[in-house]
């Protein structure tokens, strides 16, 4: 029934990706970072939204993957498609280990809600304090646009391939959710012991769950790095994109294919609006646009707990054809 | 280091205070209450903005703010939060992170990041104690956090409140059935929490700033001790503080100031890892 929301999604890129065409740089630029957000966001529904397991670190992948691209070209000169790799690989990695230790220690909840945001904070402070990450001063990548530099000379091209990457995922989620993955996934959600009892290895899909939405995290990360060029530890692992990428998909809905994208999309536009009107009455304010996000956080759960997927289905549902 | 164990054991009282507001909400709701935090940093705003209006001394304004706060939180609980997590843990864990991020944001964009102290040079008081030299306001806050628990567990055990509370907690269902309303406990306690925090924030006023971020240093120190303690367990919340307050004395004595943070977090994840049940929790 997921798989229904891949058309419509797919439609929705391809006009995306059309956008360089009509629309201004300010506007590609808005796109291009909801898009980053929209991808993160898709990694959490992962284990968010299919396995059940709420994550608050999600930028513990996110920073890992920016700083191995950053890093690996600054310091060793690897080409930035490699990095790119790297960084993914070693967001599966470092999802693995958190998960092998937390999930080991059955660690669920609010427990694996608290144990995660630990990790990224402990990221965070390691990556501000070592020199090896270019410290509180953070990092700064060499501008050389060229394609083996994985820079564009437009925003168009990388816009282009940061909406066929939201695509693949799109594709990878569907797929996934319609398979047998997805379904022992969903069992773990609804009921562990249940799943356990019906011969579902819990730990095994679990973990494969984190590292995946680790990777696919990364591989945000690893873009944000090369769309901004630089990053430091509050950026890279700061909380903001933890909250971003949850609310995102919160209220998106989680656990659907297309609600990730639809959330990040919406928020982000929300959140430019209210900086953008409240910064013509009083100024820049800063933190508006998290006021506005923790107020749709609270107000989706209560009118819209399935979210807005969720709301649009069942409005498909009491009109049958 | 005789000084830095007893500077541990007064900031772990405040540290205690925090914890035993969180740790109530636990043991009562079942929920990690991640405004906590938040609610600790509207606060300290509170009785800075008290102090810069009216003159009010924080100790003086400890009663008027416990009552408040108390008030805040029954009203948050009893609208906010319960309503709108249709009674779905999962959902009033959300729920919880959306509120602590819009008072938090709310509050950078009114005060921007600006670090407020209290001005007065009392913060620095210290008294006489053998050998040591000891700050009289966190000696002040070590008093009044022992006597702030001591109160709390009077009232869990002796009034009538107390006992519906303590049977809510342990048999929602069978309470219901004694004609107790769950709703009004529930918002009671996440009362009782807030109530917690505002004594907290007076005490810590004088010695510490404010700055909107200011929760955040506690509460995952809080988070650490609740766990330390194991979750909803109200001793547990007052030794795992004092401990906790130990530790980053010492840690800060011997590895410094940036990398003495580290040693929090790093507690943390070892408890949670190794010991989730905590030192006083049950056995799940």
């Amino acid at each position: 029934m997921s798989a229904r929301d891949l058309w419509p999604g797919l439609a929705l890129l391809a006009l995306i990706a059309l956008m360089p065409f009509v629309a201004s740089n300010t506007v590609l630029n808005f796109l291009l970072s909801a898009l980053i957000v929209a991808l993160a966001a898709q990694g959490w529904n992962i284990l968010g939204g299919y396995a059940g397991q709420l994550s608050f670190g999600h930028a513990a992948f996110f920073g890992m993957g920016a700083y191995a691209t950053a890093i690996l070209q600054i310091r060793y000169g690897v080409n930035a498609w490699a990095g790119l790799a790297a960084g993914i690989a070693l967001g599966a990695v470092v999802g693995w280990v958190i998960g092998a230790l937390s999930f080991r220690a059955r660690l669920r909840g609010s427990y694996f809600a608290l144990v995660t945001l630990a990790f990224a904070e402990v990221l965070r402070i390691l990556a501000n304090a070592a020199d090896f990450t270019g410290g509180a001063a953070g990092l700064l990548i060499r501008l050389s646009p060229g394609v083996e530099n994985l820079q564009f000379p437009s925003r168009a091209v990388f816009l282009w391939l940061v909406a066929g990457t939201v695509a693949a995922v799109l594709l990878l989620t569907a797929w996934i959710a319609r398979g047998r993955f997805g379904a022992r996934l969903v069992a773990v959600r609804e009921n562990e012991d249940a799943a356990r009892a019906l011969g579902v290895d819990v730990l095994a899909v679990k973990l494969r769950a984190i590292a995946l939405s680790g990777a696919v995290t990364a591989a945000a990360g690893c873009l944000y790095a090369q769309n901004f060029l630089y990053l430091d530890a509050s950026i890279a692992y700061g909380t903001w994109i933890s909250v971003e990428v949850l609310i995102a998909c919160v209220l998106g809905g989680a656990g659907t294919v297309l609600g990730p994208v639809l959330g990040a999309l919406a928020l982000h536009g929300v959140g430019e609006v209210a900086k953008i009107v409240l910064g013509q009455v009083a100024g820049p304010v800063p933190g508006v646009d998290l006021v506005v996000f923790g107020a749709l956080l609270v107000v989706g759960i209560a009118f819209l707990p399935r979210g807005v997927m969720g709301g649009l289905r069942r409005l498909v549902q009491r009109f049958p054809r | 280091m005789a000084e830095a164990v007893a500077n541990g054991l007064l900031a772990g009282a405040a540290y205690a205070l925090v914890a035993l507001g969180l740790t109530l909400v636990y043991g009562v709701l079942h929920i990690v209450n991640f405004a906590h935090g938040a609610l600790l940093t509207l606060a300290m705003f509170a009785a800075w903005g008290l102090h810069a209006a009216f003159g009010l001394d924080p100790y003086l304004a400890i009663l008027p703010m416990a009552a408040g706060f108390m008030a805040l939180g029954y009203g948050l609980q009893r609208w906010v939060i319960g309503p709108a997590s249709h009674g779905d843990d999962g959902n009033t864990l959300l729920v919880t992170l959306g509120l602590s991020i819009v008072i938090e944001n709310a509050l950078l964009a009114l005060f921007r990041s600006d670090t407020r102290t209290l001005g007065a040079d009392s913060g620095f008081d210290v008294v006489e104690l053998g050998p040591m030299l000891l700050s009289r306001p966190r000696l002040i806050g070590f008093g009044v956090s022992l006597l702030a628990a001591a109160l709390l567990w009077a009232v869990l055990s002796a009034t009538d409140t107390g006992k519906a509370i303590r049977a809510v907690a342990k048999e929602k269902l069978g309470a219901q059935l004694c004609g107790i309303d769950p709703r009004h406990v529930y918002a009671v306690t996440f009362g009782l929490g807030c109530a917690c925090l505002a004594v907290a924030a007076c005490l810590l006023l004088p010695t510490f700033y404010v700055n909107p971020r200011v929760g955040n240093a506690f509460v995952l120190v809080a988070f650490t001790i609740v766990v330390l303690g194991g979750m909803g367990s109200i001793p547990g919340a007052l030794v795992g503080g004092l401990f906790v307050g130990v530790v980053e004395s010492l840690g800060g004595l011997l590895l410094g100031e940036s990398l003495g943070q580290l040693g929090i977090f790093v507690i943390f994840i070892l408890v949670l890892l190794l010991r989730p049940t905590g030192l006083f929790g049950a056995r799940a």
